[in-house]
């Protein structure tokens, strides 16, 4: 089966500091994939490559079978690839509801636009609760579920989650990661990026580890665990 | 108390001016950390557009949107040919083209035109007053209160209702995301000078509605203080930038209404030293910018 989003030989640099070297991955419809390592692994320099926020200095993006390197990001939600960044990065000074409808920016028509909005709800029930509020005095686990929530306005068949966890209280943490399971189940194919290994672990069917720009390895989670590379890109002996 | 009322009504009319002159130059700067100083060639040419109509015989009426059209289309023209081959430019790149492009508008003005004033026909009415409440109220001091009040109002209804405001306001905040979000980049950087080709042109109508004329640097002066109500404001925000003009409109007038007769050769200084002294207390301005991060494309 062809994979739904892949990289081949993806290199990022910011000036000489080169922080993804000669990456590839195939990630195929309906999986949950991860990207884990250390801080300044790359993983979040990767998901800013595929939706063009970073530039890649070589290699190849496809999407579908289309090539989007180097594509304007604005044109990546209509095509039904979207991020939810990480730090949350919702806009605080626009209404919940405006966060949403900014999400189905390309989105005109009036029922589709209704659906996008009931399906948010719904996962939601918070966020309608507060529709009207400005999303900057929204709490972190709130700000996180509108991130995630706007990124699915565009009713994207690959969602990336840049640390979708970072900085939550341990019971909003348990509720983002079913979520996760739950947005599988609607047929979401999801790319995620997080620190919390064991929890990621749990519900993803495959995962890249990374150190130092490069995938070190790949596998199944049990894998992995058992192999013991995991340790060494957490603790640096490579 | 009479020559008090009468200088506020003055000071709203000025302050209205800038405050629309202000706003302008606030919506693009929160969108793409531009300070255009080619702002007031928008007056300009808005201006001139009123002067040829009224020597053709084109009715005020009509007048009125061909220059606010005109101002908007310069406007549109300016950030596809000057500003976006530089928007991944610095501050002070942006800011200098700016002043390029100012300045090649002038030397055009002042060759293809004229490098004198122009008289710019006016409909009589402009220039009657009427009588409310003891006062005697110029009809163009009039008309620039209820033309900066519909402004703001439209304004407001349309950064706050309007897909595309709403995505102004998104942009100015974090562009990167907005533009994940879908939301095109040259959308909303051209609409955001349409804008402010709007409220160029309307100020425009208002300021040679109380001259009667027109001159190749007739933006200059006018930019200038806007810029400074800007800042005075809080640079990139859009309330900021209403209250700032309205602020440096009142002090402007009230010194030159009730500054003793030996003092008003320092006018100009002392309002200076009046928004030094406003920004000593506030640093970022009357209202800051609550997410200024000023990100570009």
């Amino acid at each position: 089966m062809q994979p739904l989003l892949s990289a081949h030989d993806l290199h990022v640099s910011y000036g000489a500091v080169k922080a993804v070297r000669g990456v590839n991955f195939e990630i195929r419809q309906g999986e949950i994939v991860a990207f884990l390592g250390a801080n300044g692994a790359g993983k979040s320099s990767i998901m800013n490559a595929i939706t063009g926020l970073v530039p890649t200095s070589s290699g190849q993006v496809t999407f579908e079978g289309r090539d989007i390197t180097g594509a304007a990001p604005e044109t990546l939600a209509p095509s039904g690839l979207t991020l939810s960044p990480e730090g949350r990065r919702v806009f605080g000074t626009l209404s919940v509801a405006d966060n949403l409808r900014m999400g189905a920016f390309a989105l005109n028509d009036k029922a589709a636009l209704e659906t996008a909005y009931k399906r948010v709800y719904d996962l939601f029930p918070i966020l309608q609760e507060r529709k009207d509020q400005y999303a900057g005095t929204l709490s972190g686990g709130q700000q996180q579920m509108l991130a995630v929530g706007r990124a699915l306005m565009s009713n994207p068949r690959v969602l990336l989650l840049d640390e979708p966890s970072l900085g939550l209280a341990p019971l909003i943490v348990d509720q983002i990661f079913d979520l996760i399971l739950k947005l599988r189940d609607q047929g979401v194919t999801l790319l995620v990026v997080e620190q919390n290994v064991a929890k990621t672990l749990q519900v993803a069917d495959r995962a890249y580890v990374l150190v130092n720009g490069a995938v070190v390895e790949q596998g199944k989670p049990a894998e992995l665990t058992a192999s013991g590379t995991m340790q060494d890109a957490y603790l640096g002996a490579n | 108390m009479d020559i008090f009322l009468q200088q506020t009504v003055n000071a709203l009319a000025l302050g209205g001016t800038y405050a629309l002159l202000a706003l302008g130059l606030a919506v693009v700067f929160s969108i793409m950390g531009l300070i255009n100083f080619a702002h007031g060639e928008l007056m300009t040419i808005a201006g001139y557009v009123l002067m040829y109509c009224g020597i053709a015989g084109v009715s005020f009426v009509v007048a009125v949107p061909l220059a606010l059209m005109a101002s908007v289309i310069a406007a549109v023209l300016m950030e596809r040919i000057a500003f976006r081959p530089v928007r991944n430019g610095s501050g002070a790149t942006m800011l200098v083209t700016s002043f390029a492009v100012a300045m090649i508008l002038q030397v055009l003005f002042q060759n293809l035109i004229s490098t004198r004033s122009q008289p710019v026909l006016l409909p009589a009415m402009l220039s009657d007053s009427v009588h409310i409440a003891g006062m005697v109220i110029g009809v163009n001091k009039l008309a620039a209160i209820v033309a900066t009040i519909v402004m703001l109002v439209f304004l407001d209804w349309f950064m706050k209702h309007q897909k595309t405001g709403i995505a102004m306001r998104a942009a100015a905040e974090d562009f990167a995301v907005a533009r994940l979000m879908g939301i095109r980049a040259n959308t909303v950087i051209a609409g955001a000078f349409a804008l402010s080709g709007l409220l160029a042109g309307v100020a425009a109508v208002l300021w040679v509605s109380q001259r009667a004329s027109v001159d190749p640097l007739m933006g200059f002066m006018p930019v200038l203080k806007a810029f400074i109500a800007a800042i005075l404001g809080g640079l990139g925000s859009l309330r900021g930038a209403v209250a700032g003009g309205f602020l440096l409109g009142f002090i402007e007038i009230y010194l030159s209404a009730f500054l003793p007769p030996e003092m008003q050769e320092f006018r100009e200084p002392i309002g200076l030293g009046i928004v030094v002294l406003v920004l000593l207390f506030r640093p970022n301005g009357l209202i800051p910018s609550a997410t200024l991060k000023a990100e570009k494309v």
